[in-house]
């Protein structure tokens, strides 16, 4: 059991968990991620490690309620529990001195990028950061991310915050400044990344992408995860989670993602119809 | 009394109603068929089913037992050799094995004695008394060993171990103990609850599990070897081959690990009362000819497929299966496409599978395996329909424990290099057995490996105190 020491809601059906996990907690690197169970009838799911307290002993989990599991994680309070949590699995994102750095997040995407701002900026980069959403409070975690970048630059489609538009067109600007940019890294929904590769293509620049295929053990047993990066297939959970952006089959991956699509829906409702009221998530 | 020719029959469920539930197939003996059975043997002195056994249980002395009616004195027999009965009994190749070369088997127009059946008896009547029997463990310990793995050889080693006075701690990857025998090997053939049981007994002895620890990641082998005297690494094969074929990341492919998985271990085959779903498919194409092959068609067909192909590259005659698991999928209606191969999954469309690419196959010269080696007969391609495709052609090595730990030697397959003996590796201190030594094999053959790594690490610890 693994115990949860504090619980928020940070932004509409997002919300921010840390749980005591000491022996993940001492292991766990920027990019990797654990795979839990809630309850004993739960599936596994895969999360980012958003951040970790070696001396709390504790790591922190950012998810959007989008289905059964996530929308009853999102019922959970400080001193609950979730019965399974194994990790940290994948391999951890390559952190050095790349010089200037451009990073990308979108949605709760933002959660699994913020530990990576830090490692790099630790790291001695400069931290160029890209934040956007669909509208300024679903945009989380700037301050966190302020305090390990060099700029921070927000986006939204509706101009409700910072630049109007699309985090793309906030890379372009970037971009199109006289300074390098060694690496960029994008993490955020499938769309969003698919677009953010295309756009690094379009400006010569490597992408690095975290990808969050459906996932079964995590630890490379059942293949559940696969995927095409570069005509070969590769599995998210040990392979990844990053990719190279320019080498992912996009349009193959976001297929794979709708795979239990009735599915979920099915349990969603079951869910809706025991728990009643959701429109606090 | 003169002995049957035939075995003593054994109630089964009917082929039309087990296709429609996940309920064990076999009923079992009730205790006065087993002594029936039991009394068929012939207690031979040099007893060539005991040689025959990985694991060399006094198969005559528990027979005998069963025969006399005392069946706690069976369980006591048992005991003294295998920590997993009710498990052996109901998957090990016995055909192969003890009633291989049991003798009455070798007369002609007789058949062997039961003894995979009688040993499942013995151990279905213990978890049925009130007081299931423990065996003693001793108050002083030896040393402290971490066993890598929650599979058949680590609990062999575990149990092996405790009984002889260490304290052992038992780190899985996965939320729950069993490895193959709780993700792979469906509840038809062998139900959970019965593995439950037999870990239980284990873990009751004072072995320590702790799951949800990945060894190399939540913690790595340089702590354990610093913690422990010695280690076991039992972590299995554990990384799904896929044949790579174009249309391999469809909806609708898997590989037969995630398949019986999501079943198994996840209970799929009960969403949405549980939650990991497991698709209804409609019509079913698995690849493959080893029991993994039929266990995938064997549950698709549960789920409530239609229709079921097996797609085998070679014929009946290679197949790698035990026979009982064919016939039961045979009765089951598993149809079969005999020296086929497939070569692509093709899309419906809509990004699911539509159906399966085939090529007929002919055996030409033995290959390295001793195999006639199948090559594509020219012209001869054909279409399958399938709205589910599953992939059940073996594993390779894991790499996720190997990978953090390069000390480790490892032979040719990428599979650790253990001794076959002892499965001492190239680190003192440090012994491996199971499928992770030798590549897919059965569980009896990791239980053989887990007795003989007991008996090394006993002496490897002895002689460093």
């Amino acid at each position: 059991m693994f115990k949860i020491v504090s619980a928020e809601r940070i932004a509409p059906k997002e919300y921010d968990l840390w749980v005591e996990a000491p022996m993940i907690a001492s292991r766990a690197r920027p990019g990797q991620f654990v795979v839990l169970r809630a309850n004993e009838r739960g599936e596994r799911v895969p999360l980012t490690i958003a951040d970790f307290d070696e001396g709390r002993g504790a790591i922190r989990i950012i998810f959007q309620a989008v289905g059964k599991t996530t929308a009853m994680m999102a019922s959970l309070k400080t001193g609950d529990s979730i019965l399974d949590i194994s990790g940290p699995l994948g391999s951890p994102s390559e952190i050095e001195n790349f010089g200037t750095v451009m990073m990308v997040g979108g949605g709760v995407g933002i959660a699994a990028l913020y530990p990576i701002i830090r490692g790099l900026k630790r790291a001695g980069n400069k931290v160029v950061t890209i934040l956007g959403g669909r509208t300024s409070e679903l945009v989380i975690m700037k301050e966190e991310c302020a305090a390990f970048s060099d700029e921070l630059i927000v986006t939204t489609d509706d101009g409700s915050e910072g630049m109007k538009g699309l985090v793309t067109d906030a890379m372009k600007m970037v971009a199109g400044r006289e300074e390098p940019i060694a690496r960029c890294w994008a993490i955020g929904p499938s769309i969003m990344m698919k677009f953010c590769a295309l756009a690094a293509g379009e400006l010569g620049l490597p992408i690095w992408v975290s990808m969050n295929p459906i996932m079964v053990d995590g630890t490379g047993m059942c293949g559940c995860c696969r995927l095409n990066v570069d005509g070969h297939i590769k599995f998210g959970c040990v392979d990844g989670p990053e990719f190279d952006g320019h080498k992912v089959d996009w349009d193959d991956f976001m297929n794979r993602m709708r795979q239990y699509k009735e599915e979920e829906k099915i349990s969603m409702d079951r869910y809706a119809a025991e728990a009643g009221d959701l429109s606090w998530l | 009394m003169a002995v049957s020719k035939a075995k003593t029959p054994i109630s089964e469920q009917d082929p039309g109603e087990r296709v429609k539930n996940f309920k064990e197939v076999c009923l079992g003996y009730t205790l006065e068929e087993g002594m029936a059975e039991a009394a068929r043997c012939l207690q031979c002195k040099d007893a060539p089913c005991v040689a025959g056994c990985p694991v060399a249980i006094d198969i005559p002395g528990f027979v005998l037992a069963i025969k006399n009616g005392d069946m706690k004195k069976s369980v006591q027999v048992l005991a003294q050799y295998t920590n997993l009965p009710a498990v052996c009994g109901r998957v090990c190749p016995q055909e192969t094995q003890c009633e291989g070369v049991c003798r009455l088997g070798r007369a002609k127009g007789f058949e062997p004695v039961a003894i995979g059946k009688l040993e499942r008896l013995a151990a279905d009547w213990n978890y049925s008394q009130p007081d299931t029997l423990v065996c003693d463990v001793p108050d002083e310990k030896i040393g402290r060993v971490a066993v890598v793995g929650a599979g058949p050889a680590s609990l062999t080693v575990s149990g092996d171990l405790v009984k002889m006075g260490y304290e052992v701690t038992m780190y899985e990857a996965l939320h729950a103990p069993g490895g193959v025998l709780m993700y792979g090997i469906p509840e038809f053939r062998l139900p959970k609850s019965i593995v439950g049981r037999e870990i239980e007994a284990i873990t009751c002895l004072g072995v320590k599990f702790e799951a949800n620890v990945v060894v190399g990641r939540t913690i790595t082998m340089q702590e354990i070897g610093e913690r422990f005297d010695a280690c076991f690494i039992g972590v299995g094969a554990g990384a799904p081959h896929f044949q790579g074929i174009p249309g391999t990341t469809l909806n609708g492919v898997y590989s037969a690990s995630e398949y019986l998985t999501r079943i198994n271990l996840m209970h799929g085959y009960e969403f949405p009362e549980y939650d990991t779903p497991a698709k209804k498919s409609k019509k079913v194409v698995v690849i493959g000819g080893g029991n993994v092959a039929m266990d995938a068609a064997r549950s698709a067909k549960r789920l409530g497929a239609e229709s079921v192909t097996i797609v085998y590259r070679r014929s009946l005659e290679e197949l790698p299966a035990r026979i009982e698991e064919y016939h039961h999928a045979v009765e089951e209606g598993i149809e079969f496409r005999w020296l086929s191969n497939p070569t692509r999954y093709k899309d419906d469309g809509t990004g699911k599978l539509g159906g399966v690419d085939c090529v007929r196959m002919e055996l030409g010269e033995p290959d390295a395996s001793g195999r006639r080696r199948p090559a594509p007969v020219e012209g001869s391609e054909f279409f399958v329909e399938a709205d589910t495709a599953i992939e059940a052609i073996g594993q390779g090595a894991n790499r996720v424990l190997l990978s953090t730990y390069p000390e480790l030697k490892l032979n040719k397959w990428g599979y650790i290099d253990a001794d076959p003996k002892t499965g001492a590796t190239s680190v003192p201190g440090v012994f491996a057995g199971g499928d992770i030594v030798t590549g897919a094999a059965t569980v009896i053959l990791a239980m053989g490996a887990g007795k003989d790594a007991a008996r090394a690490i006993d002496e490897y610890v002895r002689s460093r105190k």
